[in-house]
């Protein structure tokens, strides 16, 4: 009998305790889409370390953001699209969700459509589907500081300022070596573009996915002789394109890495290959930035680092995370000005990112100064302006060699709004007005 | 009870296996179509059934190809692209065409390239054959994201696929899209058991078992294996357009790649050659089961280990189950699910047997 009493009480308590959680529990959750281990284990790690971090650096020193303490739970994705919906679908159903940052294009094509019926945001910061930028027709998907557009027009904007002006790129010819999955293929077009308003000659050139082979491809480009070759790459694709580089006997100086081939983990392994490679920027690497002082004293010096090699903090991939973690909480900070200083339902923290404006100073505020320049993000907007620099490897650590620098917004606009005025099209969606914005569902 | 318990053996022993198995079937259904959509979960739904199903399916395909003709392939993932992208297209430039429609020629599609692929099986048997298929899998791939076509010009190469409707209903919820899905693998499981029960069937089991032995008794030998082929194929396209609409929902060719292909070769090998529950079983094992385990880590040691310590641990579990599975039962889970269920009947009956009073007594 009294074992019926006890388990009875228990399921009664553990009822309570299951009903009350949402209630009074002011926490906000972040779901991570991660991936430790597989091809991209080096990104993966560094990016969700950096993001966690941030986190717990908040935590520990704010109570959060106004009080509302942060919270994440992690599921293994390996960077496969099939792992990251399970992830999806498992993390869900946890209460106050804030955003989901999968950090695979493939795997947030997937969810467009599902973080638009479930009302959540979706960030991918520096990557993901270009047109998502257009708020008009993706209101939970934020492209954030720089998406592949605005990387690719930064890239030719480059190289044209190295050759003497924008004139002088009618003469060059530059090769686009791209990564075989949907992020390496987002730019295709918008290269084609590029060389048909430049008239810089353009072969681009695939990849296979992961990309630890690329004998052929170099052996192509020996043959076209480029210019320049710009690299699309992603993991261990770098540094095998940077040591085929150089056994074929194209200069490391003549390879523009894009915006996901500039970390310190691309260039390590290559070596010697990789002395004078440069690369585009939107987050600096580097340890100087006061946050990144901060998360190295109070959050590895407590022992919570995420991070298992501590050489690592301040690396590209770990920057990166810590300015994702930045935009993040920001957005939730902004969005409590407006809807109160407790958890946000999803919905209320799109508001928040529709509005997340940094100015410098503000970056300058929050300890960033240095390892992003600015964002102002709005609603039709969901790029935010973000500027880039290039930042050149000298065979121990990168330097930057240009200031922060706008990449070609007012020609990409209009393919940007033609593209995805046509997804809109294609799934009957309306186009949202200025009015929808502030249209802001509370469950 | 007693009265029935009472019956003389032998009259027990008359109820014929078939119907046996038919009840098993009709329960298996009846959880499937009343239980599943009024209790399951949106997630059990979406992240488990939905992926289970649609491999399930394949796995049937290539069991019929490899199980019971004996054809060693390693192409099933093309296929599967095949009849995603076919599906795809049939319903984007002839979007008056009812939804089963376009799947029907998808499969029809995926079992004219399985055909041409096949065709190399007149003259190569097993690895050769294997290696052989491998070009399926390569030039599938190729063609897929050469030509921009097949993804509508999408500039990534992923297409994100229409929402699902079926004569102006929409089936764009979980239990909808596990109804649609559930229905179709129903319905082609069900046809390709009655095929392994015809007289193709049998011959599909002489020519995998003899070929010169089966060319004597007068099977059409070339004939049987690219109808093997063919058949196969079409249920594996069928099963690849699922995956892309009602699971995915959006496709890229990469996700059709070899390591998808082997992961069906693994099902049917692991559940059991030349059974259909064993296609079942194996897509079981290896879609619903790493996802339970992985669950089951996070929530043990979630705290202790980060994801991708778990993830490791994780393969290596299941890489002992495997080794482990099949030294106790080579022929797969449905022969090791058989005879632990003779056992289990086998000790029930032993039990009422000594529990009810004998009629002897």
């Amino acid at each position: 009998m009294s074992f019926f009493k006890f388990t009875k009480s228990a399921s009664l308590a553990a009822l309570l305790a299951l009903s009350a959680f949402p209630a009074f529990a002011d926490e906000q959750h972040f779901p991570l889409q991660s991936y430790r281990v597989g091809p991209y284990a080096s990104g993966g790690t560094g990016f969700f370390g950096g993001f966690i971090d941030y986190l717990n650096l908040l935590n520990d020193r704010d109570g959060g953001v106004n009080g509302v303490k942060l919270t994440w739970s992690e599921g293994e994705t390996q960077y496969e699209v099939e792992r990251g919906l399970e992830v999806y679908e498992r993390l869900k159903s946890a209460p106050g969700i804030a955003a989901w940052n999968p950090l695979s294009v493939g795997i947030a094509y997937a969810m467009l459509d599902r973080v638009a019926e479930d009302r959540t945001p979706l960030i991918t910061l520096n990557h993901g589907r270009t047109d998502t930028t257009d708020g008009r027709v993706f209101p939970y998907v934020f492209p954030l500081l720089l998406n592949p557009y605005s990387e690719s027009s930064g890239i030719v904007n480059y190289i044209a300022e190295r050759s003497g002006g924008h004139d002088k790129l009618k003469d060059l010819k530059i090769a686009v070596l791209y990564h075989g999955s949907p992020y390496g293929r987002e730019t295709i077009p918008i290269y084609e573009l590029l060389a048909e308003k430049y008239g810089f000659e353009l072969s681009q050139i695939e990849v296979a996915h992961p990309g630890n082979e690329q004998q052929a491809q170099w052996q192509t480009i020996r043959r076209q002789r480029p210019d320049f070759v710009v690299l699309r790459g992603w993991g261990v694709m770098n540094p095998v394109a940077l040591t085929t580089a150089q056994r074929t006997g194209f200069p490391a100086d003549k390879i523009i890495g894009n915006v996901w081939s500039n970390s310190e983990e691309d260039v390590l392994p290559a070596g010697e290959a990789a002395k004078g490679y440069t690369a585009i920027v939107s987050v600096s690497a580097g340890t100087e930035a006061p946050v990144i002082q901060e998360v190295t004293e109070k959050v590895y010096g407590a022992g919570k680092g995420d991070l298992a090699d501590k050489t690592r903090i301040g690396s590209v991939y770990h920057n990166l995370g810590v300015v994702n973690g930045i935009l993040n909480t920001e957005a939730l900070r902004i969005a409590q000005e407006r809807f109160g200083k407790r958890a946000l339902t999803g919905d209320e923290v799109r508001w928040g990112f529709e509005h997340l404006q940094l100015s410098p100073e503000r970056v300058k505020e929050l300890g960033a100064e240095g390892l992003f320049h600015s964002i102002n993000v709005t609603w039709d907007n969901h790029e935010g302006e973000g500027l880039v620099a290039f930042q050149q490897w000298d065979g121990t650590k990168w330097s930057r060699i240009s200031d922060w620098i706008a990449p070609d917004w007012a020609l990409l606009r209009p393919i940007i709004e033609a593209s995805s005025e046509a997804y809109a099209a294609e799934q009957g969606l309306k186009l949202r007005t200025a009015e929808d914005v502030d249209k802001v569902a509370t469950d | 009870m007693t009265t029935i318990l009472a019956l003389p053996e032998t009259s027990r022993r008359i109820l014929p296996r078939p119907s046996a198995a038919l009840i098993w079937s009709a329960l298996v259904l009846a959880v499937a179509y009343v239980a599943v959509p009024l209790f399951a979960s949106r997630y059990v739904i979406e992240a488990l059934l939905l992926p289970f199903l649609a491999l399930s399916l394949a796995a049937v395909g290539l069991n019929l190809l490899t199980g019971y003709a004996g054809q060693l392939s390693l192409g099933s993932a093309a296929f599967m692209a095949v009849g995603a992208f076919a599906a795809y297209n049939f319903n984007l430039r002839l979007g008056f065409l009812p939804l089963p429609v376009s799947f029907v020629l998808a499969g029809l599609t995926a079992a004219l390239v399985g055909v041409v692929f096949g065709l190399p099986s007149l003259r190569l048997r097993g690895f050769y054959l294997a290696v052989s298929t491998l070009a399926a899998q390569f030039f599938v791939q190729w063609a897929l994201s050469k030509f921009g076509w097949f993804s509508n010009n999408n500039p990534s190469g992923v297409i994100s696929v229409p929402k699902l409707q079926l004569a102006g209903f929409s089936l764009d919820t979980p239990t909808g899209r596990y109804l649609f899905s559930l229905t179709i693998v129903t319905l082609l499981s069900f046809f390709v058991w009655r095929l392994t029960r015809s007289a193709s069937g049998r011959a599909f089991l002489a020519v995998r078992d003899g070929e010169t032995a089966a060319k004597a008794i007068g099977v059409p030998v070339p004939q049987t294996k690219l109808l093997a082929f063919a058949v196969s194929s079409f249920v594996i396209g069928v099963a690849g357009a699922l995956w892309a609409f009602t699971y995915l929902r959006t496709v890229e060719p990469a996700g059709f790649n070899l390591d998808r292909s082997f992961q069906i070769l693994f099902m049917i090998i692991i559940g059991g050659l030349a059974t259909i529950r064993g296609a079942f079983l194996g897509a079981a094992f290896i879609v619903v089961f790493p996802l339970l385990l992985a669950r089951a880590g996070a929530f043990l040691l979630g705290g202790i280990f980060d994801s991708g310590v778990l993830d490791m641990t994780q393969r290596i579990v299941i890489g002992a189950l495997v080794i482990l599975f099949l030294i106790a039962e080579p022929k797969g889970l449905a022969a090791l699910f058989d005879r632990i269920g003779a056992r289990l009947s086998a000790t029930a009956a032993r039990l009422i047997g000594s529990s009810s009073p004998s009629p002897r007594s």
